[in-house]
């Protein structure tokens, strides 16, 4: 069974169809790469995986669930554009909470556990408005990740993150795909999502243009997609 | 984690949050102080049409104040993309709905009752009389006033004139509630204490509370859900 399977989505917008038809799937261990330009639908189309979204037509299945299950949801960690904590509460209070959603077992462990992996420790009572961006987006990494999920959706997971970010991100990635986890990221960052992606998939307007495995062509020159199989 | 569990956690994250800010509440009491005041400009506190249409005056302040409060609760999750996580998280619509709810009816509830005595000092009514009776409908009326602000809040929370937009949608469903409580009200301030006459307006109030929550909860899936 996959992982994460897109079974013929449409999403319309009033009349404009931003997805088409997509059809994809990522087995349990793969890391599946959506690139695209502009407005190709990689977001729309990582919300309605994550069950933000309904799909005009057809279906997603997360492990053979629907998105919005409640079961589906406990497997799925998602990093969107925003970090998702928020500012008035610190950054402890920020993971405990979203452990206590989570029905973790002991939800401050668990916190002071990703603040320790994340390097947030030391300003765990620090409100989030005080931090610097890069520290705000380890937090919200550690938030995505605290449920320890099997499917990770990332959209533009490495846009503005600064060094550590970026190195704290990539290791917990290649972790989870050590584990056995699925990842489906969106991404302008070609040579940082190839490095890690073991699939490809090409949105152009709305449709899949290509999707298949990642080829060392691919590794070498990240604009060899776009060049063989989009638009240049 | 059980559904009330997650009502507390949530609620308890608004109330922390607004607490840490004071946004909501620090502009809500203001506003419902300057309306009162202007109000006992505007009506003699000594005449008896004064006495009789208080119950509808307090009202209106507590709808008008409530709303600032109100209008917040789903729009503070917007910075950052917060309520992307909650949606994310396995807690249902339904308990991230009441939670908010709840956070929101202490809210508007402290408002309304530091408002109170302001409001039996400039208008010159002791409404302490029926105290009970007036807290009673009083919580009714704010419960009422809470389900349907929150839900709209949620509704319009992406709406770019979402502060418009709350109360032109908000108030006109909520007439037979605050007809309901302005009523109570009035009498109670009068020191008449709810009788044959005006149960009718009480058992409305509890009905709108209820058809209306229980309406919210099933629709609130839909509403986060686009």
């Amino acid at each position: 069974m996959s992982a994460v399977a897109v079974e013929g989505v449409w999403k319309f917008y009033g009349d404009y169809p931003a997805l088409r038809d997509i059809r994809l799937e990522a087995e349990p261990g793969a890391c599946l790469a959506l690139i695209g330009r502009n407005g190709a639908g990689k977001t729309t189309l990582l919300r309605i995986i994550a069950g933000f979204s309904r799909p005009g037509r057809g279906q997603v299945r997360i492990s053979g669930l629907e998105p919005r299950e409640t079961e589906t949801r406990r497997r799925i960690g998602f990093i969107g554009h925003g970090i998702s904590v928020y500012d008035e509460l610190s950054a402890l209070e920020n993971l405990t909470l979203f452990a206590r959603l989570y029905g973790l077992a002991d939800p401050a462990r668990t916190a002071a556990e990703w603040l320790e992996r994340t390097g947030l420790e030391r300003v765990k009572n620090g409100l989030v408005r005080e931090f610097s961006r890069g520290m705000r987006q380890r937090l919200a990494v550690a938030r995505a990740f605290l449920h320890e999920p099997s499917v990770l959706l990332l959209d533009e997971p490495f846009t503005a993150l600064d060094d550590r970010a970026i190195a704290v991100l990539q290791t917990l990635l290649r972790d989870a795909l050590a584990a056995g986890k699925t990842i489906v990221m969106s991404t302008h960052q070609l040579r940082e999502a190839l490095e890690l992606a073991s699939h490809v998939a090409l949105l152009t307007r709305g449709q899949v243009a290509f999707h298949g495995p990642r080829t060392p062509e691919m590794v070498a020159d990240p604009g060899y997609v776009y060049a063989r199989y989009g638009e240049g | 984690m059980g559904f009330f569990r997650q009502v507390f956690v949530v609620a308890g994250k608004d109330l922390r949050a607004e607490l840490r800010t004071k946004e909501a509440i620090n502009a809500s009491f203001a506003f419902a102080l300057v309306i009162l005041l202007l109000f006992s400009f505007a009506f003699d506190p000594q005449s008896d049409l004064t006495k009789a249409i208080s119950g509808g005056l307090l009202w209106i302040v507590f709808a008008f104040a409530g709303t600032l409060i109100l209008n917040r609760s789903f729009a503070r999750e917007l910075p950052n993309d917060c309520l992307d996580a909650l949606v994310a998280a396995p807690l249902s619509g339904a308990a991230l709905f009441l939670g908010k709810c709840c956070a929101n009816f202490v809210l508007v509830l402290a408002v309304e009752l530091v408002s109170l005595p302001v409001f039996g000092i400039f208008y010159d009514v002791k409404w302490t009389q029926q105290f009970w009776e007036l807290m009673l409908v009083v919580v009714l009326g704010t419960w009422g006033l809470t389900i349907i602000g929150t839900i709209f809040s949620a509704l319009t929370v992406n709406i770019r004139l979402r502060e418009v937009m709350l109360p032109m949608l908000t108030y006109p469903i909520l007439v037979p509630a605050l007809m309901g409580a302005m009523q109570l009200t009035t009498d109670l301030v009068a020191g008449t204490p709810i009788g044959p006459e005006s149960v009718t307006w009480l058992k409305m109030l509890i009905g709108f509370d209820i058809v209306y929550t229980a309406i919210s909860l099933a629709l609130v899936d839909t509403v986060l859900v686009g």
